[in-house]
């Protein structure tokens, strides 16, 4: 990790969301203090229903924070999505099924209005980062799950962020094709030099992936450990067997454990 | 599925050998038998042989199906001479109406054979119900004959056919008062309203609240009784026409759309919100795409809808032209035939009305899971 | 993205705005509004010669009290279509040629029965197109066509030839609204007919299931939710069938007899009574068919689709 950008992209102190439902308040995130500098890998971690994808979200400024402070780029989050700083990939693929791939990946540049060739452009890259060039014409519902998640990295690369927020991007696919996009997202990362955040449940992957791990345990939803990571940027899967990774593994673990979150 | 498809041929090969020895009409107070026909006799055989050859090759390809047509064809037109040239109505004529009812097995068999060859071949899917459509005229036209069904009560597809030829300047005058006046611009009229409405309300979700529970209320509401009423209000030319045609496609243009446009997921809406996007976009680029299956509905649900409204609305008053109105004055004169030459045209205007909505439909939302086909 | 603070300090207006009956009241609110307001402008142009002839003074009371109360108004208003209702619904004998309720009647018995005999058919229809695939495509698209001409079209002819084989009377009408409400329920049960998915039909597959079993143990079950769906659609068109059936006909008894009736006398607040009996009627029998679905429905703890 280079020091000389050691920048905070993502600023939150003591955020707080609780959300209204029908019967009791649920409190979704308390007290969460976390700084995500740029260049950082961070991954979220914990049992469903911990609040990562709200975190996410609240990030993103798809959902209000009832309290606290956060700031992106140094901005509110409303401000950072109307600059359309982050590129976000949802849990599902979220592909418009009436756009071929290419047109879906150029919706963002639309909305954006950036120029014809520029989307072209951009669409073309991007297919090639994801390895999916000669797919353009195709519609999303001829492809397969991952080939669809692919299309989905790819289009949220498409807008250039620096920041690209991942909720369980891979959740949804065998362990064969995560392997192999994960160590594809690794190699974009190592090469474009962003900044990633990325919510799993998976220990392996979020150790795998990350220079920063936040633990995270439900009811309500709380920072238990964060985790820095000094594997090197540039790893391959064999990583895995490797005692440093099996020792920031079991740091994960115990903090998971301590944080009572499987004792229902 | 092979055991019982022969059944069917075998039962008509069975039936046919025993209308041979049967009458199959009287002629000058002479039973007539098959072989004093010999031009209708060696059709049915060549029905019948094309049966039995099905029956030894077992063959289910599309060639198959098609031979089996053929000897379909060859023997309808035996039934088709007999009626022209034999008083064949009663029990005179049993031959030739048990091989009618024969007939009708070795066409269900023929197209059976050409829907299972028709998988994947867009001209054989479109002949099957061609043919049996055709087979409906026929039976229509063989029964009326033969049975000499007076034209006042239930005229032959010929005679229908003759009078639209003799027809035909009426027909298209009545065609372009009753379609082109007051169809087209009642059903354009009230289906561009009830879009704009719908877009407007679903910006407002006061109204929607207000309005999405009345919708289904009104659905239950016989709408086409306004006829008399818009009639008094827009008189007797086609704009009262239209004026029905506009309330009564209003309302499923209004429903569908606003259920259309909830039709979209928190995911979906969720990525255009982090991309920014304007309310306009969001509507352009997402929510009206997944609209359009809804649209389509209403459309298609609309396009019967002004049919129907613009012949009941010309029952309540006219000037002297239009669907409805030759209907009503043409029976009362007794002219059965032009008042059906007048249904076949409305059966063929409305049915293309339709085929082209689904067709774009079928352009439009190709995307939609009930059409679309993996690679 | 629901605000706690909000809702714990929202008042009554609020709570009211974010209702439903309130949204629906005031909408309802403001039809009748406007339908007051339109009587107003519809029958002034009339009120206003009338005056003028008569050459007498009027003020804007007095014009909006003679529009409300005009014998043969071009658009009534909802007060004299309630008097009209009371007289013709509540006064009258229901025995009578002027009971609305008789007339009511009349035109119920030819919308159930179409119904009855529509849904019969619609079924049985379904169930050959779902097994037979020579049904399905040979059959549908006529299936199709057949509600591309125009009901009012062939109800004369219709009403000739049965009248040939001797019947009149209710029949006919039964058959017109027969014809109009087979369809929905055609489209709908074969759409619930084939809603097993792939998963369900296989497992009855490793049962060695019959094709009947097949049908009686998982294709009828689930469908029951998707006839209940085409039933409520059909029963509102059997409604209008009956209706439009009785224009032709030359019926003197029914809801579309005083419909015609009412255009010929220019009787309009006769025409909008009936108007409101049809709707009134329609509603009930929509009603109705809900009330069962959720009995039927209720009795195997499913959700109508
Ligand atoms: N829109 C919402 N309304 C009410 N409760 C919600 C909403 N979204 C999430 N929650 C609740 O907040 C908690 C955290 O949810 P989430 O962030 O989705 O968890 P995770 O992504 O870690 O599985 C859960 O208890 C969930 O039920
Ligand atoms: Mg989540």
């Amino acid at each position: 990790m280079s020091d000389v950008d050691l920048k905070p992209v993502i600023e939150i102190e003591k955020l707080n969301l609780v959300f209204q439902t029908a019967d009791t308040p649920v409190h979704a995130l308390s007290d969460i203090d976390l700084t995500v500098n740029a260049g950082d890998f961070v991954s979220f971690i914990g049992p469903s229903g911990c609040g990562k994808t709200t975190l996410m979200r609240v990030i993103a400024d798809l959902e209000k924070p009832t309290g606290g402070h956060i700031s992106v780029n140094g901005m509110t989050p409303e401000e950072a999505r109307q600059k359309r700083a982050y590129g976000y990939v949802f849990q599902a693929p979220a592909l418009y099924p009436w756009r071929t791939v290419e047109k879906n990946i150029m919706l963002p540049l639309e909305i954006m209005g950036l120029s014809r060739e520029e989307q072209k452009a951009r669409a073309a890259r991007n297919l090639a980062m994801v390895n999916l060039e000669g797919f353009e014409k195709k519609f999303p519902w001829q492809l397969s799950g991952g080939m669809q998640q692919r299309v989905s990295i790819a289009r949220a690369l498409s807008v250039e962020p620096d920041l690209l927020l991942m909720d369980e991007p891979f959740g949804a696919l065998d362990e064969i094709t995560r392997d192999h996009l994960n160590e594809q997202l690794l190699k974009l990362w190592d090469t474009t030099k962003k900044t990633v955040i990325f919510v799993t449940h998976s220990i392996p992957e979020a150790v795998f992936l990350s220079s920063k791990i936040v633990v995270m345990s439900p009811r309500p939803g709380k920072v238990i450990d964060i985790i820095e990571s000094n594997l090197p940027r540039d790893r391959t899967l064999d990583i895995r067997e490797t005692p440093e990774f099996l020792e920031i593994s079991h740091r994960v673990r115990e903090g998971l454990r301590s944080g009572h979150s499987y004792d229902d | 599925m092979k055991k019982s498809a022969d059944l069917v041929l075998i039962l008509f090969v069975l039936l046919s050998g025993i209308s041979v020895f049967l009458p199959v009409g009287v002629d000058a107070d002479m039973s007539v038998q098959w072989w004093d026909k010999p031009t209708a006799f060696a059709l049915l055989v060549i029905s019948v042989a094309a049966a039995l050859y099905q029956l030894i090759s077992r063959e289910t390809t599309t060639y198959a199906a098609l031979l089996l047509t053929i000897g379909c064809i060859a023997g309808a037109f035996a039934p088709l001479i007999l009626t022209r040239t034999v008083d064949a109505s009663g029990y005179g004529a049993i031959g030739l109406w048990l091989f009618l009812v024969a007939l009708g097995l070795l066409v269900w068999r023929s197209l059976a054979l050409l829907s299972r060859a028709a998988n994947g071949n867009h001209l054989l899917a479109f002949a099957v119900p061609a043919l049996f459509g055709i087979w409906l005229l026929y039976l229509w036209q063989v029964v009326t004959i033969g049975f000499g069904i007076p034209s006042v009560l239930l005229p032959s597809p010929e005679q229908i056919g003759a009078a639209i030829e003799n027809n035909t300047s009426t027909l298209f005058a009545d065609f372009y008062q009753t379609v082109v006046k007051s169809v087209l611009s009642g059903f354009a009229f009230g289906c561009g309203a009830g879009f704009l409405v719908a877009i407007l309300v679903d910006r407002v979700p006061f109204m929607q609240r207000g309005l999405l529970p009345l919708g289904s209320l009104v659905s239950a509401i016989p709408i086409v009784g306004i006829a008399p009423i818009m009639v008094m209000w827009f008189g007797f030319d086609w704009q009262s026409k239209a004026a029905v045609i506009v309330v009564m496609t209003f309302f499923p243009m209004l429903i569908n759309t606003l259920a259309g446009l909830q039709a979209t997921s928190h995911i979906e809406k969720d990525l255009m919100r982090s991309y920014a996007a304007s309310y306009w976009q969001t509507l352009l680029f997402l929510r009206l795409p997944n609209a359009m299956p809804f649209i389509f509905n209403a459309l298609k649900i609309n396009s019967t809808l002004a049919m129907i409204g613009a012949i009941v609305a010309e029952f309540f008053g006219t000037p002297i032209v239009g669907m409805g109105f030759r209907i009503s004055t043409e029976v009362g004169r007794m002219n059965v035939d032009i008042v059906w030459a007048t249904i076949a045209v409305a059966a063929v205007v409305g049915s293309l009305f339709y085929g082209i909505l689904a067709l774009m439909e079928r352009r439009i939302t190709f995307w939609h899971a009930s059409y679309r086909r993996a690679k | 993205m629901t605000k706690p603070a909000e809702i714990s300090k929202a008042g009554i207006w609020r709570r009211l705005y974010d209702g439903k009956s309130f949204p629906v009241f005031v909408v309802v609110l403001s039809l009748l509004i406007l339908w007051y307001a339109g009587a107003v402008y519809m029958n002034s142009d009339r009120l206003i010669d009338q005056y003028e002839r008569s050459k007498v003074e009027w003020s804007w009371q007095q014009l909006t009290e003679d529009a409300w109360s005009m014998e043969r108004p071009i658009l009534p208003a909802p007060q004299q279509i309630i008097v009209e209702l009371h007289k013709t619904v509540i006064d009258k004998k229901i025995t009578s040629k002027r009971s609305l309720v008789y007339h009511s009647y009349v035109t119920i018995s030819s919308t159930l029965v179409g119904f009855a005999l529509g849904a019969l058919l619609g079924v049985l229809l379904a169930v050959g197109i779902v097994h037979l695939e020579t049904l399905d495509r040979s059959l549908m698209p006529w299936i199709i066509a057949s509600q591309t001409v125009p009901i009012l079209a062939i109800a004369p002819m219709i009403i000739v030839v049965l009248g040939h084989i001797g019947l009149t009377g209710l029949v006919p009408k039964a058959i017109i609204s027969m014809y109009l409400c087979f369809f929905p329920i055609t489209i709908g049960m074969v759409k619930g007919l084939r809603s097993p998915d792939v998963l369900q039909l296989d497992l009855m597959k490793t049962y060695s299931a019959s094709a009947a079993q097949v049908f009686w143990k998982l294709r009828m079950p689930a469908s029951i939710p998707f006839l209940f769906a085409s039933l409520k659609v059909a029963i509102a068109i059997s409604l209008v069938g009956a209706i439009v059936a009785e224009l032709p006909t030359g019926a003197v008894e029914g809801l579309g007899a005083r419909l015609l009736a009412g255009s010929y006398y220019g009787q309009t607040i006769q025409i909008w009574s009936a108007l409101v009996a049809a709707s009134v009627l329609g509603m009930l029998l929509v009603w109705a068919v809900t009330i069962t679905e959720k009995l039927v429905l209720g009795r195997t703890g499913r959700e109508a689709v």
